[in-house]
C-alpha cells in the first residue's frame, strides 16, 4: 500500500488532535488550497511569548488533516520565535513523507503550516515574505 | 457476449504509453483531461521535424512548400472530421482555451453592447467562464447562466426566459464532469430564434462522438487536439465563414497582415487573419494524423462503445458501497465518465490510493468551481474513458475503490 497512508498520517486523520476552535483566542487564520478546496482553520493563545494553546478545524484530505494535527502538538508550548521559524522542511520531517516530487500532495501538507505563518506574521505585525511558505 | 465495433486489443498496441511498466500497465482513467498518443501521432509529429521541418507560408523552397502544403492538409482534415463549409473556417489555436479567448475579444469586443447578455450554463469549464467574465467587464455585458437540475442536466424549462437579451449562448456539449451530453441542436435553434449566437464548447465532445457543425447549427466550435489524440499545443477554433469575415484580429504579428506601414496595416483574410506568428506546425500535422487515426476506426463506432463502456462504468461504481456518483442516471446522452465521492475519503486521498493500484484518475474540482458549488461538494474524483480503455481498466478501478474503502472506514 501506498507510503502516503502509514498508520501514523490514518490515525491522526481518524482521530485529530487538538480539533475545534479557540474563543477567545490571539491568532485565528483560516487558509484554503484553491486546488481542491480544502481549509484549515488554526487557532492560537499565546501567553508570555509562548503557544499555549492550539487547535484547528476545517475539511481536507488525510494528508492536510493529518499534517495538522502533528503540527498542533508540535506547536503547544513553543516560543514564538522557534513558531515563527518552523518551516517545509520541518513539517515534512514530522509527518515524514516524501512529498518533494509530488507538488499537488506537498500543498496538502503545507496548508496547515501557512495558515499558522500568515496568522502569526500578522499577531507580530511582521511582513511574511511569500517565499517563506514555498 | 458484447462484440465491439473495432479490435481493442489492437487499439491498445498501437499506444505505447499502455505498454508501460510491463507488469502492471496504467488503468489510464483520465482521459478528459488529455488523452493518450498512438504510435502513428507521435511518429508524424516526428517525421515532420525529421524530414520536412521549416517555417509555413513563408520560403519558396521546398521544405518549406512541403510544410506549409502538411500544414494545410491537416486543416482540410480538421474542416472535414468537423463537416465545415470549408477549411477556411478553421483556425489553428493552442487548445479550446485560446478559441474560445478570440472569439471573445474579437467577436464580443465589437458586437456586445452594455446591457447585452452573453449565456453560459452552471455546467461549464472555466474556460467558457472566464473570458465571458473578462469580457463583460470590458464592454459593460452581462453574464447569466443556466441552471441544472437534481439529474445534472442543464434546467431548460425557463430557457425563453434566460435568453431575453441574450446576443450569444456558450454552452459546452458535454459536461467535464457530469458527463451529461447537452441538446446543442436544440439550444442553437432557441439562440437564433431571439437573434443570438450559439458557440459550443466541444473540448469533450470532438474527440468522443461524431460532429457535425452544419446539422448542429452552431456559429462557433472550440475544441483541444490533446484530448483526441493529438499533442498538446494545438486546438480549434471553427466559426461560420461569414461571422470570421467580420471580425477583426485577436493577435497581431507576422502572418496575419496583407500590408504593413508604420502608420497602419491591412489584414489578411481568414483564417490567416486569427493565426499570427509562427503556428504550431508539427503539431497540427499530428492533429491531423490523430483524425485519421479516429476516423479510420470510426467515430461512430468509438461513441458506440463508449456508451458501453459508460453504462459498464456507472453499472460497477453503483455496487461499491459509500460511493456517490454525480450526473445523470444511466442512459442515453450520458458521456462516458463518472465524478464521484466516497463516503469515508477525501478524492485527493482516493486518487493516491488509486495510484498506488496503478489506476489514474483525476481529483479536485476539474476547473469547474460554480458546479461544485451546485453540486455541493469542493471536490470529486472522476474516471473518464476513451477508445483504448477496457472493462478491465473498471474492473481495476473498482478493487481500488474497495481498498480505500477498507483503508479509511
Ligand atoms: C469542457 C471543457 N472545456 C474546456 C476545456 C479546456 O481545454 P484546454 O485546457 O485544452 O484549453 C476542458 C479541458 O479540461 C474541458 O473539459
Amino acid at each position: 500500500m501506498s507510503d502516503m497512508y502509514r498508520d501514523l498520517i490514518l490515525e491522526h486523520h481518524r482521530y485529530p488532535h487538538n480539533y475545534g476552535t479557540l474563543d477567545p483566542h490571539d491568532v485565528s487564520q483560516e487558509e484554503h488550497n484553491p486546488l481542491c478546496g480544502d481549509r484549515i482553520r488554526l487557532d492560537l493563545r499565546i501567553v508570555d511569548g509562548k503557544i499555549a494553546e492550539v487547535a484547528f478545524s476545517g475539511k481536507g484530505c488525510a494528508v492536510s488533516q493529518a499534517a495538522a494535527s502533528m503540527l498542533t502538538d508540535e506547536l503547544i508550548g513553543m516560543e514564538l520565535d522557534a513558531a515563527r521559524a518552523y518551516n517545509k522542511a520541518d513539517i515534512l520531517e514530522l509527518i515524514g513523507l516524501p512529498l518533494d516530487k509530488n507538488p499537488v500532495r506537498l500543498k496538502c501538507a503545507l496548508l496547515s503550516l501557512k495558515a499558522m505563518k500568515v496568522g502569526l506574521y500578522r499577531y507580530l505585525g511582521q511582513q511574511l515574505d511569500a517565499e517563506e511558505l514555498d | 457476449m458484447y462484440t465491439p465495433p473495432f479490435d481493442i486489443a489492437a487499439v491498445r498496441r498501437d499506444f505505447p504509453i499502455l505498454q508501460l511498466p510491463i507488469e502492471q500497465p496504467v488503468a489510464f482513467l483520465d482521459s478528459a483531461s488529455s488523452s493518450q498518443k498512438p504510435e502513428a501521432v507521435i511518429a508524424a509529429q516526428a517525421a515532420f521535424y525529421r524530414t520536412t521541418n521549416a517555417n509555413v507560408h513563408r520560403g519558396v523552397y521546398q521544405l518549406s512548400e512541403q510544410a506549409t502544403y502538411e500544414f494545410e492538409r491537416a486543416r482540410s482534415r480538421v474542416a472535414l472530421f468537423i463537416n465545415a463549409h470549408s477549411a477556411r473556417e478553421v483556425i489553428f489555436t493552442r487548445n479550446t482555451t485560446e478559441s474560445i479567448n478570440l472569439v471573445a475579444h474579437s467577436w464580443g469586443g465589437t458586437n456586445l453592447r452594455p446591457g447585452d447578455v452573453i449565456l453560459i450554463s452552471q455546467m461549464e469549464h472555466h474556460s467558457n467562464i472566464v473570458p465571458w467574465q473578462l469580457l463583460a467587464q470590458r464592454t459593460g455585458a452581462v453574464l447569466r447562466a443556466i441552471p441544472i437540475n437534481g439529474s445534472g442536466r442543464l434546467d431548460l424549462d425557463t430557457i425563453d426566459t434566460l435568453l431575453q437579451g441574450v446576443k450569444l449562448v456558450a454552452v459546452t456539449h458535454v459536461s467535464n464532469v457530469l458527463g451529461t451530453i447537452n441538446p446543442i441542436s436544440f439550444l442553437a435553434q432557441k439562440a437564433h430564434s431571439v437573434g443570438a449566437l450559439i458557440l459550443v464548447d466541444g473540448a469533450q465532445s470532438v474527440p468522443h462522438m461524431p460532429t457535425d457543425v452544419q446539422a448542429m447549427d452552431i456559429d462557433f466550435l472550440a475544441f483541444s487536439g490533446h484530448k483526441m489524440l493529438a499533442p498538446t499545443g494545438v486546438g480549434v477554433l471553427w466559426g461560420r465563414k461569414a461571422l470570421l469575415d467580420a471580425m477583426p484580429p485577436f493577435l497581431g504579428g507576422g502572418s496575419m497582415i496583407k500590408t504593413v506601414t508604420i502608420e497602419a496595416s491591412t489584414y489578411a483574410d481568414v483564417p490567416a487573419r486569427f493565426e499570427a506568428g509562427t503556428p504550431m506546425i508539427g503539431e497540427a500535422i499530428a492533429l491531423g494524423h490523430a483524425i485519421d487515426y479516429l476516423t479510420g476506426i470510426g467515430m461512430a463506432n468509438i461513441a458506440a462503445y463508449e456508451e458501453i463502456l459508460g453504462q459498464y462504468l456507472l453499472d460497477q461504481l453503483a455496487e461499491v458501497p459509500g460511493v456517490t456518483v454525480y450526473g445523470p442516471p444511466i442512459g442515453p446522452e450520458r458521456a462516458a465518465m463518472a465524478s464521484f465521492t466516497v463516503d469515508c475519503a477525501h478524492p485527493h486521498d482516493v486518487a493516491q490510493v488509486l495510484d498506488s493500484e496503478g489506476v489514474a484518475v483525476r481529483a479536485g474540482h476539474h476547473c469547474t468551481q460554480p458546479l461544485h458549488v451546485a453540486l455541493d461538494v469542493p471536490s470529486t474524483a472522476r474516471a473518464s474513458c476513451y477508445l483504448y480503455n477496457t472493462t478491465d481498466d473498471i474492473d481495476r478501478l473498482v478493487v481500488g475503490l474497495r481498498k480505500v474503502t477498507k483503508l479509511f472506514a
